[in-house]
């Protein structure tokens, strides 16, 4: 994962930088060398990606689910980050930074419940080397 | 409704059929209480009667109830593998409910037991603490590394960690909020468009000739309240099943 990160941000600097090197000195590296790596970096990306079957607009009835999927998944995990923090306040005492740390938590766990719903997290089924 | 007072709420409205009080707690049995007694029997009686023919080329009855056991284990098997198979009464039993008490919700005049969140969320912390329970028992502390997920560095796991028990703490919610939002939106808008009919109707001819617009939407609304009862069941199953594979294989 973390290599190819570092490739498409490499790329990226490739591609803009293109444009002031081919007017001046010629680029070592040529437009189709960056097609190339573009084409290899999206191959590399859609492997990872899951298989997108869901037609991409079905109409106001999928629209209407898909609303209140979201909806409920994000506004979940808020609930619970507010509710854990309001916990430890009243338990520790530590009003009112318990509340902070975790209804930011929660904003975050909620934008993962979101992407998870939608299948954008990708399942990593490989297991680390140190594991 | 009272009077000419179109009023979308009262439906949910739950009322005490037999009053029973224990040592201070209300007990009564309800009309959501009658209505989640029709379903588990409706579902139980049909259940049996369907499969009880045993033939091998099913008949219509005995058909339903195969693709519904079919479907059930598919989806179990997809998502949790065959060692998931052993939750399959559990999966099965809160499928059949939850579809035919969307089912009932749908006859005129009966209680939608699924538009309570209480009961929605029974549901779901029946789920949560199966897989908490049961990856307890069986993976011990292992099933713990359910919240560090693998190739994280050391020095992001005290925020990724905590997020990610707060994710799996909201499942429970968002499983409840998710059914129990869309049976009780879809219910009032029927009920509101139904109303339409009703109070246009009272302004005289044009009134009437108006209604039938609200009508035709009531017509086609019904069509789609089918639909989300079929297609929440759905979701709940599936999210059920994959809910339950965190529990058989924590460490993905």
């Amino acid at each position: 994962m973390k290599d190819r990160e570092t490739g498409s941000l490499s790329n990226g600097v490739f591609h803009d930088g293109n444009k002031p090197a081919a007017e001046g000195t010629g680029s070592s590296i040529d437009e189709a060398e960056l097609v190339r790596r573009r084409v290899r970096l999206e191959e590399q990306l859609s492997a990872l990606r899951p298989v997108d079957s869901k037609p991409q607009n079905a109409g106001p009835v999928v629209g209407y689910g898909q609303a209140l999927k979201l909806g409920s998944e994000f506004i979940a995990g808020i609930l619970v980050g507010l509710g854990l923090g309001w916990a430890l306040d009243k338990g520790l005492g530590t009003s009112p930074f318990g509340l902070i740390v975790f209804v930011l938590l929660g904003f975050a766990a909620g934008v993962l419940n979101m992407l998870r719903s939608q299948g954008m997290v990708p399942q990593r089924r490989v297991k680390p080397p140190r594991d | 409704m009272a009077g000419d007072k179109v009023d979308p709420i009262h439906q949910f409205e739950v009322k005490s059929l037999i009053d029973i009080h224990i040592g201070g707690l209300d007990l009564s049995f309800t009309n959501s209480s009658l209505f989640m007694v029709a379903t588990v029997a409706t579902s139980a009686i049909f259940l049996t009667w369907a499969a009880a023919p045993r033939a091998l080329v099913p008949g219509r009855a005995q058909s339903i109830a195969e693709i519904a056991y079919e479907f059930v284990g598919s989806t179990l098997r997809n998502s949790a593998g065959s060692e998931g198979m052993r939750f399959f009464p559990l999966v099965f039993s809160l499928f059949t409910f939850v579809l035919v008490a969307n089912l009932y919700g749908m006859v005129p005049y009966f209680f939608t037991v699924t538009s309570q969140i209480i009961v929605t969320f029974a549901l779901a912390m029946l789920v949560i603490l199966t897989v908490l329970i049961y990856g307890l028992y069986r993976h011990g502390l292992h099933f713990f590394g359910l919240f560090v997920p693998d190739g994280v560095p050391w020095y992001l796991v005290p925020i990724v960690a905590p997020i990610e028990v707060i994710s799996f703490l909201s499942r429970p919610i968002s499983l409840s909020v998710r059914l129990f939002a869309n049976m009780l939106a879809g219910h009032i808008m029927l009920k509101v468009f139904a109303g339409f009919v009703f109070s246009l109707s009272a302004l005289g001819t044009i009134g009437v000739v108006g209604a039938f617009l609200p009508l035709a939407m009531t017509v086609a609304l019904t069509a789609l309240e089918l639909l989300v009862a079929f297609l929440q069941a759905y979701v709940f199953t599936v999210l059920t099943c994959m809910y339950l594979n965190d529990a058989v294989h924590p460490g993905h």
